[in-house]
């Protein structure tokens, strides 16, 4: 799991889609199944609270000498 | 006679010169009419002749003016130039010095737009293979736009709203005017500085032509086109294509259509990542239940029940090779029998009696064949004797004699051939078959 947060989210979706199909053609052995089907539990876990569970984002500006300033927009118009 | 004043042809020239540079309606005049001759030097500065059917004048543009020109002259195009008359002292001759050009007919910005993607599309920056693929999770989004406009708020917005996990970075551009373009080129290379941007806005809200005219220029295209981050363009409105948009990776109608397509909607991930986490359920459950099955399926199999069949057909099996075994026996021993009884006929054949026996019959067959031959010889030449004695008394002279023929011998037994071997009156002797005469010779006559 500490290796799996590492992942991106894109990496996890990958390997969970991997999981998936590799479940759904049915020729992994049992054990080795139950043993992927863990994984693929935590690695859709994973997904779901990279999702969920980070602050929103706020939108930052680079200034004219390169630095990074929180941003919102002045209603100008 | 007074010397006429000669002027120098400089003073002459200067004088004439005067005259056009006064003349007030040759100091800001429009001449219509057609380029030919064009040259364009490497100053920038451009030399060429305005035609038209009747007459023509030489031209310069000097590149303090040529260099805000939008598009390329070309011999042969329609142009409307604004410019003041003068004279070019060295070769004497009269000529337009333009300041203003443009086009006849079609608008300028149209023409420098159609030039500008004929020659960026020959260079092959618009080729899809160029084309980078933007990605499907971004973490960061670069926008690159004016910080204060419409298309700023829609982009933030649309982000926040689809994806607000993602973290975004304005690089503020001007987005109008001459120093639009170097802005915008400027910011894009900025961008490509920091690594942690995924994906890259650049555009504007909508506007006319000439307000949207920095994203038709070749500065911002090749910045684009250098750009390592993919880029979204996003000008104007759904009609306006720009040359920025040519370029771009991918090509999106408005800036909240940009924003779009940058970010997926998290709604859409969460269920995507649901959907998986079904068909894994799904797909566990359908595994276990198989197993299940095909373990109660063994343990109601045939074999489990009737126990005693796993190895009746294998008792069978023996039996039937037993059986198998002891008629190959038999059959092998009567075939060793049968050879047995081959060779001992063979070995009493070969015993020494029936050898003696075989030498006996031989010999004893010699014999007769030999006393047979000696017989056929026998026969053979007694009938050979017999045949040879016939012919032999046929020649006998008893039995010429037998038919009246006689011999006469002489005294000493000599058997008279000739007359001459008597005389007269010697006594002869004649010999007949059944006795003999005594004769004497009377006389003695000679055959003639």
């Amino acid at each position: 799991m500490e290796e799996e947060n590492k992942l991106s989210f894109e990496e996890a979706m990958n390997k969970l889609e991997v999981i998936v199909e590799r479940l759904e053609e049915g020729d992994v052995p049992l054990e080795e199944a139950i043993a992927i089907y863990k994984e693929g539990m935590e690695l859709s876990k994973l997904c779901h609270d990279k999702l969920k569970n980070v602050e929103e984002q706020l939108a930052q500006i680079i200034t004219e000498d390169g630095r990074k300033e929180s941003f919102s927009i002045t209603e100008e118009e | 006679m007074q010397e006429p004043k000669y002027l120098s042809v400089y003073a002459l020239t200067k004088y004439i010169k005067r005259k056009f540079d006064y003349d007030p309606h040759l100091q800001d005049i429009y001449v219509k009419g057609e380029i030919s001759n064009f040259k364009r030097h490497s100053s920038g500065h451009m030399y060429f002749t305005i035609k038209d059917e009747k007459a023509r004048i030489l031209a310069v543009m000097f590149s303090s003016f040529s260099r805000t020109l939008k598009f390329i002259p070309e011999n042969g195009m329609k142009i409307i130039v604004r410019g003041e008359i003068s004279v070019y002292e060295p070769s004497g001759q009269y000529q337009i010095y333009v300041k203003e050009m443009r086009p006849e007919g079609i608008g300028e910005l149209f023409l420098a737009y159609e030039q500008l993607k004929q020659k960026l599309e020959a260079e092959g920056l618009f080729a899809i293979e160029k084309k980078k693929p933007i990605p499907l999770f971004p973490k960061t989004v670069g926008v690159i736009t004016s910080p204060t406009g419409a298309a700023i708020r829609d982009i933030l917005t649309t982000i926040k709203r689809r994806f607000p996990i993602a973290n975004i970075l304005v690089f503020p551009a001007l987005v109008q005017g001459v120093n639009a373009a170097p802005s915008i080129a400027k910011a894009i290379e900025k961008a490509n500085q920091l690594s942690e941007i995924d994906v890259l806005i650049v555009g504007r809200g909508g506007g006319s032509i000439e307000e949207l005219w920095a994203f038709n220029e070749e500065l911002v295209a090749r910045a684009i086109f250098t750009s390592t981050i993919p880029i979204i363009s996003a000008v104007g409105h759904e009609t306006d294509f720009t040359i920025a948009d040519f370029v771009a990776d991918l090509r999106a109608p408005t800036p909240t259509g940009a924003a779009e397509l940058a970010v997926p909607h998290i709604d859409e991930l969460l269920e995507r990542v649901l959907q998986r986490q079904t068909r894994l359920v799904r797909a566990v459950k359908d595994r276990l239940r198989f197993e299940k099955e095909q373990l109660n399926r063994l343990k109601k199999s045939y074999a489990f029940r009737y126990p005693e069949r796993l190895y009746q057909q294998k008792l069978e099996q023996a039996d039937k090779m037993a059986e198998r075994l002891v008629k190959g026996a038999e059959r092998l021993t009567m075939l060793k029998a049968s050879e047995q009884d081959v060779l001992f006929k063979r070995l009493v054949r070969n015993h020494p009696n029936e050898l003696l026996k075989g030498a006996n019959d031989r010999f004893n067959r010699s014999q007769k064949e030999i006393s047979r031959a000696m017989q056929q010889i026998l026969l053979n030449n007694q009938t050979k004797y017999d045949r040879i004695i016939t012919a032999l008394q046929a020649l006998s002279p008893l039995k010429i004699m037998e038919r009246g023929y006689s011999l006469a011998y002489t005294e000493e037994q000599r058997l008279i051939k000739s007359i001459k071997q008597v005389n007269k009156s010697q006594p002869i002797q004649v010999q007949l078959t059944d006795g003999s005469l005594l004769c004497k010779v009377e006389d003695i006559k000679e055959n003639e």
